[in-house]
């Protein structure tokens, strides 16, 4: 009755550290190899390491150090450099984006203008390591899937941080450094432009997001299922369908009427992936720049209930946008 | 013909749970089963009651049909069809067909000799929803604790209870669950992009290996998880998502009152930080 079910590596094979495939130079400037996880061995491999660095990984790493410093010594700062209140406080710590009256002009350091530069480091941080996941790509011989999907993300992270701050007119749009500080910027976004639940780009995001986990569940669970007959082989069953697919294909199709291919599965979570930070970059750039009051404009467009006049919207006389 | 060119070798019999031979059968793509049977009928009973609850509401426009649950006064009493009963219903039809699906997806499963994950993985988003619609609405004494079936009034219950605890990104279960969602989705397009870019190379070049895949990723960040772990990690994270969503709603009201910023002052407040 009882029966195998894939859930972790039972027995770990050890061999020599694979140091990955020459080709292209590709191999000139990959490290040596790590170690081993057995921890890490449990769910996936356990060989850690080699890395590639290469001058763009170099110049994102010591960017990307650069940000994290001055948004940490800011914070430091802002607590007169006491240590033991900067761990206490380090969740509500913030470096905050200049003040609305700056505009776009560049701040005083300690109003805004450690901000800017920290986000200008943080930026050519992110780039880079985009050209390193094009490059290598390139390097090996591969498709550029995984640089496309990343430039889904820098998308909406430059929205946030740069196009609609620009559009806005002023710097102070940006969302600030901080674990809580970013929360509340969150909120009061929302509510400052009518709730953003009744934005539709943000819908649409919140349902990719909801999809694609729903996918990775679904994908990650059958292809366990069928590992049994080899379906871990992902490119092989691509290539030349086995038997482990046709079961996992057959499952869907017996359960929900259709299924995917074991390359179509992948197309699927992928655009799923990308359309999340896609749909909630248009999202958050159309507020404030064309629309003032999500609301508002959903009453206008038929898909929010009028509340009466004593909720306090029987003042309003503007529109959505 | 509903049958895929190499379907017809799988479609055995046996593998039931429940009325043997008696529902053992497909039509077109679908096995039935009896919790085939089952799901239809939960679902179809269902979906009727939806259809009167939005005839008695004051419109047809879909995004604004709202079936609310029974006001608090009804604790947790069966209410008025008109009053709350209908949402009653729909609820426990809701559960009937998502659990008769999972059995269904179980009793798929034993046919294809495959393993029980993906039932076991719906199960933990029927879990989610029950936490929602009967664990903490029982746990704080009304039906009318839980949310509406409607498209933008499911959304105003999210918007207005999150409100209720004034800050709800606050809560460190929800912290949980968001992170979970994001890191979901940030591996997904990893490995659908990995998979998509070592079988679609630019064009003229063979096809790649699973070796260049794991390079790929130990040349971008140190580490790759491997044709297996990825799945392994990928449902982890997605039921992690869902998991934490529903311990981040069954705390709020249950075990926590108060607004969510307040919670985290036993941290402000620790001992430890002298002057």
């Amino acid at each position: 009755m009882a029966e195998y079910q894939n859930i972790f590596t039972q027995v770990q094979v050890r061999g020599p550290a694979e140091l990955g495939v020459a080709g292209g130079g590709a191999e000139l400037g990959r490290s040596g190899a790590g170690g081993f996880s057995n921890i890490m061995g449990w769910i996936g491999n356990a060989q850690i390491g080699p890395i590639y660095l290469g001058s763009w990984g170099l110049i994102s790493l010591v960017t990307g150090i650069i940000w994290f410093n001055i948004v940490g010594l800011s914070m430091l700062a802002s607590v007169d450099y006491n240590v033991a209140q900067f761990i206490r406080q380090l969740f509500w710590l913030s470096l905050e984006p200049p003040s609305q009256s700056y505009g776009l002009s560049i701040p005083p350091l300690h109003d805004g203008g450690w901000f800017i530069i920290a986000g200008f480091f943080l930026l050519i941080s992110v780039c880079t390591w985009w050209i390193r996941t094009y490059t290598r790509a390139t390097a090996l011989g591969m498709g550029h899937h995984v640089a496309w999907a990343f430039a889904a993300a820098i998308w909406l992270f430059l929205v946030l941080g740069l196009i609609r701050p620009i559009m806005m007119g002023s710097w102070s749009e940006a969302v600030p450094y901080g674990i809580f500080p970013h929360l509340d910027w969150t909120t009061a976004f929302s509510l400052r432009y009518g709730n953003l639940f009744y934005n539709p780009f943000h819908a649409l995001s919140i349902t990719f997001l909801y999809g694609a986990t729903m996918l990775f569940a679904m994908h990650g669970a059958t292809v366990l299922a069928i590992t049994r007959f080899g379906g871990d082989r992902e490119i092989e069953q691509i290539v030349d369908r086995g038997t482990a697919y046709e079961r996992g294909a057959l499952f869907w199709r017996w359960t929900m009427g259709f299924n995917a291919t074991a390359e179509g599965i992948h197309r699927w979570i992928w655009w799923f992936a990308i359309l999340t930070p896609i749909t909630g970059g248009i999202g958050i750039l159309l507020t404030g720049t064309v629309v003032d009051n999500w609301y508002l404009w959903a009453v206008e467009h038929g898909f929010a209930p009028q509340y009466p006049a004593m909720l306090g919207y029987g003042g309003y006389t503007g529109t959505g946008g | 013909m509903a049958m895929l060119s190499y379907e017809r070798k799988y479609r055995v019999r046996g593998g039931t749970l429940i009325g043997g031979d008696l529902f053992d059968f497909w039509v077109g793509p679908f096995f039935v089963g009896f919790f085939g049977v089952a799901t239809i009928f939960f679902a179809a009973l269902g979906t009727v009651l939806i259809f009167w609850g939005a005839a008695l509401g004051d419109t047809w426009n879909p995004w604004l049909i709202n079936i609310a649950p029974p006001d608090i006064s009804y604790g947790l009493g069966l209410a008025p069809l008109a009053d709350g009963g209908l949402w009653q219903i729909i609820t426990v039809c809701a559960h009937g067909a998502f659990i008769a699906w999972a059995l269904r997806e179980v009793e798929i499963c034993r046919k294809l000799g495959i393993g029980y994950h993906v039932p076991i993985a719906f199960g933990v988003a029927i879990f989610a929803y029950s936490t929602l619609t009967v664990f903490r609405p029982m746990l704080m004494g009304a039906w009318g604790h839980a949310f509406p079936y409607g498209i933008f009034s499911h959304l105003d219950w999210v918007s207005n209870t999150g409100y209720q605890y004034l800050h709800f990104h606050y809560n460190p279960a929800h912290m949980l669950a968001v992170s979970f969602f994001f890191t979901t989705v940030l591996a997904l397009s990893l490995h659908g992009g990995l998979v998509l870019s070592a079988t679609n190379p630019p064009k003229g070049k063979e096809i790649l290996t699973p070796d260049h895949e794991d390079t790929f990723f130990r040349d971008f960040v140190g580490y790759s998880v491997g044709t297996l772990g990825i799945h392994r990690v990928g449902l982890l994270l997605a039921l992690n998502a869902g998991f934490w969503s529903a311990v981040c709603i069954i705390i709020s009201g249950p075990l926590w009152t108060k607004g969510w910023p307040e919670w985290w002052n036993w941290w402000l407040d620790l001992p430890i930080w002298g002057n």
